[in-house]
């Protein structure tokens, strides 16, 4: 079974890896990359913990081939913050106290700040439904929700600021 | 919304408690870096894979893994011939005890499989691929048994039976023939029979509940490293990695002085890691192959071979006066344990009464081994289940009286002084002001819609204390590292180092907590029963005021006074020697900076075995709204409230209550195992295994009630599990107020909830 190379950009840097065909992008990033912010909870595309963007598009990692990532974006939890500043969204999960054990936690940042950058604006519905692929068992999504539409917010406010 | 009440007792003048700070592990845990059980590698590990049983009871004739051995790049395969054959002997390992022979035969089975996923053999391979294409080549003859799934079915004396060396104990006559019933459970109190025959109304039902999952998100996962001098490694993600060390030196027949367990940062538990799967395996594989082996549980691994709570059947039946006092109670449970003894049925025996003032009652239980995996403690183990059978009753006979459902509750509860049913006399609890904060509440008072039901119930957990190590080193500047033994499950660092801090009276952020190695800090027992807030923070304060007390004696050296005109006010110590006026107050960061001179390092550690752990009650009210063409049921409004003692760090006892709704809505309306005819899960993932997500559930409303525990420096009692115990019989409650039908079985989804309703028409 021949290994196929792979190059991509993740995070906005240049990235190359060794790919088996099989092997999904979870897979790469966390073993071939080192990059473990992405989780495995399924495996089969139910939890959203492995959540990543893939040129842009919200996807499960764990049901992209990572062959499949040749001359693609990806970007992962790992690149959210910038510069030694959390994302607003990492700040107002902490301030929010969204998370405890934190498991869930990369893949629903992930997949809010791809609602936030689709959506500036979401209702507390939108919300929900948007973030209905990432399961979270400890927090009952309440704290999670009031986190995302706070952070909506204040993005909103640098927009017109 | 979330309020807090407060009783003036609990008021005193605290800075860190109380409030809420960002938690010491945040930034870690929002940007990726934290490292959870499978993040972990070490140089050289090879990948361990399970081979597990396709049937759910059958005899294992033989197993052949000359064909996998000699597989290239396979270094270890290991059945259950790798691992002693351990006598029955019981370990106490905190909030309930496990048999060692048990635990290490549902890591490995041996002679027989038990559940469809048992483990019958493993393989440590140089890849995932090699691993995989190994346990294909590993050949097992099974010659296949009956089998049983269900509690009812299994307890009939034409069962097949699991175990042919198990007696049914606690019978007045020890029986002679084995049998799939482990244990009888019995508490009595009172005449139930005379004081049916006096009652004024009597209602009476039987109830079912399915096997649920803890449904933690990340999957069991460990690296284990077996070295050539007999010392072990393990860095696993667990409940407790004192509790890991145990296990598996019992299960190797190993001495716990050669092994060291690393927690790792825990995705998740609630009771299902606190026992031990994957780790006497990786350390079987380890020893075999001479390499570090990892290994991680996929999903369907999780649901077949791990730990969910057990399915029920259960028959409640209430006698009250027309005033609505309840007079006589009979509860009968019988609970699926899996496929060794230990379900929880004792704890939903105790808890089953506890909210209220009963003078005659007859609880049974009954533990019942079945060809389901080995259930494992699921948050407040046993008393949802039993709460959901007592709160339908008791809502149904509010209905027969005509009395409101809080007030039936106030009329028959528990308050300090009384006896409770499982025993001791409640002390410093909470309840009636709990059930009066949701009487009063707005949510309570507010109109319901068509199609919407409303429901209320109650729920009651003991938590627990128990042993517990810390440790606080004082840094030269004065900053404080807090070193325990229980993971942080839940936000538990944080509440940690806001005691510290307020004790020592610093900043919250100079305080770093950690969790320590088995090697690092004393033992604790594992992070459970609601009791890390309680236990292992009181033996951090202890540690802080020991901390103080050396530094008063410094500051008295200093100054040459005696230690009583050295006190600790805010951070430093202050002289109130009347003949020294000129002494200026010294901080803790100017004292710690000349610790050389004074004796040294500056560093206190407390062990204890904490008792007094105080009780928990919540009163949950959940509106929810049917739709009568499919059935769906949805949650519009959810309050809990709930006795908290002292919320350390409020946002995160909100965020227990919360959670623990979640998971009771969760295994209200969907969540169930279900079996095909053969025994074999057919739903081990999480499309089937349907658990609720965000769009799912609303806001949920909590109110913390703080009567506080005295036996604890801050008041505080054990929250996490309370919550989860009330919203089964809350859901059920507010469907028999939607659509005018008593549900007793769950889940109450909507093919059962349309039958309901064809039932009611037809
Ligand atoms: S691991 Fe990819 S969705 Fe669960
Ligand atoms: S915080 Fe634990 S799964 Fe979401």
């Amino acid at each position: 079974m021949s290994k196929i190379h792979i190059t991509t950009t993740v995070n906005g840097d240049p990235a190359e890896f060794l790919a088996s065909p099989g092997m999904t992008l979870l897979d790469a990033l966390r073993d071939e990359l080192g990059l473990t912010g992405a989780k495995e909870g399924c495996g089969s595309g139910d939890c959203g913990a492995c959540s990543v963007m893939l040129d842009g598009r919200l996807v499960c990692s764990c049901l992209v081939l990572a062959p499949e990532v040749e001359g693609c974006r990806v970007e992962t939890i790992e690149g959210m913050a910038q510069g030694g500043q959390l994302h607003p969204l990492q700040q107002k999960f902490l301030e929010h106290a969204a998370l405890q054990c934190g498991f869930c936690t990369p893949g629903l940042l992930v997949a809010a700040k791809a609602l936030l950058d689709a959506h500036p604006d979401p209702t507390e519905v939108e919300a929900r439904y948007w973030l209905a692929g990432n399961l979270c068992r400890c927090t009952g999504y309440d704290k999670i929700i009031r986190a995302v539409m706070d952070a909506a917010a204040d993005l909103r406010q640098e927009r017109t600021a | 919304m979330s309020e807090t009440l407060d009783k003036p007792a609990a008021q005193a003048t605290l800075n860190v408690v109380g409030t809420r700070p960002i938690r010491p592990d945040g930034a870690d845990k929002v940007t990726g870096r934290a490292t959870y059980g499978a993040d972990y590698n070490m140089p050289g590990q090879l990948v361990g894979r399970i081979l597990r049983s396709p049937h759910a009871h059958a005899r294992i004739v033989s197993i052949d893994a000359s064909r996998a051995r000699a597989l290239p790049g396979v270094k270890a395969v290991v059945t259950s011939a790798d691992f002693p054959d351990l006598a029955s002997e019981m370990h106490d390992g905190g909030e309930a005890a496990s048999n060692l022979r048990d635990l290490s035969l549902n890591v490995m089975a041996r002679g027989k499989v038990l559940y469809d996923g048992h483990a019958v053999a493993a393989v440590a391979a140089v890849s995932a691929a090699v691993a995989e294409e190994a346990l294909s080549r590993i050949k097992v003859i099974y010659e296949t048994l009956p089998h049983v799934i269900d509690v009812e079915p299994a307890m009939s004396p034409d069962a097949p039976v699991l175990h042919d060396y198990m007696f049914t104990e606690g019978l007045e006559t020890p029986p002679t023939v084995a049998s799939n019933i482990a244990k009888r459970h019995k508490n009595v109190r009172g005449d139930v029979d005379a004081a049916f025959a006096a009652a004024d109304v009597i209602v009476e039902d039987r109830y079912t509940t399915q096997a649920v999952h803890q449904g933690y998100i990340e999957p069991q996962a460990c690296v284990a490293a077996w070295a050539e001098d007999g010392r072990c490694e393990v860095w696993s993600s667990s409940q407790g990695q004192f509790m890991v060390r145990t296990y598996c030196a019992k299960i190797l027949g190993l001495e716990i002085s050669d092994i060291r367990v690393t927690p790792a940062e825990i995705g998740g538990g609630f009771g299902g890691k606190t026992t031990v799967y994957l780790e006497p395996i990786a350390l079987a594989l380890s020893r075999a192959s001479g390499h570090p082996v990892k290994m991680v549980m996929t999903r369907e691994d999780v649901f077949r071979a791990t730990g969910p709570t057990s399915g029920a059947v259960m028959h409640v039946k209430l006698g009250a006066l027309s005033d609505g006092t309840i007079t006589a109670a009979t509860v009968e449970l019988k609970f699926q344990a899996g496929a060794f003894p230990g379900s929880p049925v004792g704890a939903a025996c105790m808890t089953a009464l506890a909210c209220y003032d009963i003078a005659n009652f007859t609880i049974v239980g009954w533990d019942v081994v079945t060809n389901t995996p080995k259930t494992a403690a699921y948050r407040a183990p046993g008393a949802p289940i039993a709460a959901f059978a007592v709160e339908s009753a008791v809502d149904d006979l509010a209905r027969k009286l005509g009395m409101d459902p809080i007030a039936l509750r106030e009329k028959n509860a528990v308050r300090d002084g009384t006896k409770a049913s499982y025993g001791p006399t409640f002390q410093n609890i909470g309840y009636v002001e709990t059930l009066a904060a949701i009487r009063d509440s707005d949510h309570y008072k507010s109109p319901l819609k068509p199609n919407q039901g409303r429901g209320v119930a109650v729920g009651f957990w003991f938590n627990i204390g128990g042993e517990s190590t810390a440790a606080i080193h004082i840094s030269e500047d004065g900053s404080a590292a807090v070193v325990t033994g229980n993971p942080d499950i839940g936000g538990s660092r944080a509440s940690m180092a806001m005691m510290a801090a307020e004790t020592l009276g610093v900043p919250v952020e100079r305080v770093r907590p950690m969790i320590g190695d088995t090697a690092s800090i004393g033992y604790s027992m594992l992070t459970g029963g609601s009791r890390t807030t309680f236990a292992t923070g009181m033996a951090v304060v202890q540690a802080a005021e020991k901390v103080i007390l050396d530094l008063r004696q410094r500051a008295a050296k200093l100054w040459e006074v005696s230690l009583d005109h050295v006190v600790w006010r805010m951070g430093q110590a202050e002289c109130i020697d009347p003949a020294k006026p000129e002494k200026k107050p010294m901080t803790l960061a100017a004292l710690a900076a000349q610790s050389g001179r004074t004796g040294g390092p500056i560093s206190a550690q407390v062990t204890l075995n904490a008792q007094g752990a105080g009780p928990g009650f919540g009163v949950h009210l959940c509106d929810l709204e049917v739709d009568p063409e499919t059935g769906h049921t949805s949650i519009v409004r959810y309050t809990a409230a709930q006795d908290v003692g002292r919320a350390i760090h409020p946002s995160y006892v909100e965020g227990q209550i919360q959670g623990g709704v979640a998971q009771g809505v969760g295994w209200a309306l969907n969540e169930a195992y279900i079996f095909d005819r053969d025994g074999r899960m057919e739903n081990a993932g999480f499309l089937d295994y349907r658990m609720p997500v965000a769009s799912d559930l609303p806001m949920l409303d909590t109110i913390m009630i703080e009567v506080p525990n005295p036996r604890h420096p801050f008041g505080a009692k054990g929250v996490g599990e309370v919550p989860i115990v009330p919203p089964l019989a809350a859901v059920a409650n507010a469907m028999r107020g939607a659509i005018g039908v008593r549900m007793s079985s769950l889940p109450l989804s909507p093919p059962a909830v349309l039958a309901a309703l064809d039932g009611k028409g037809g």
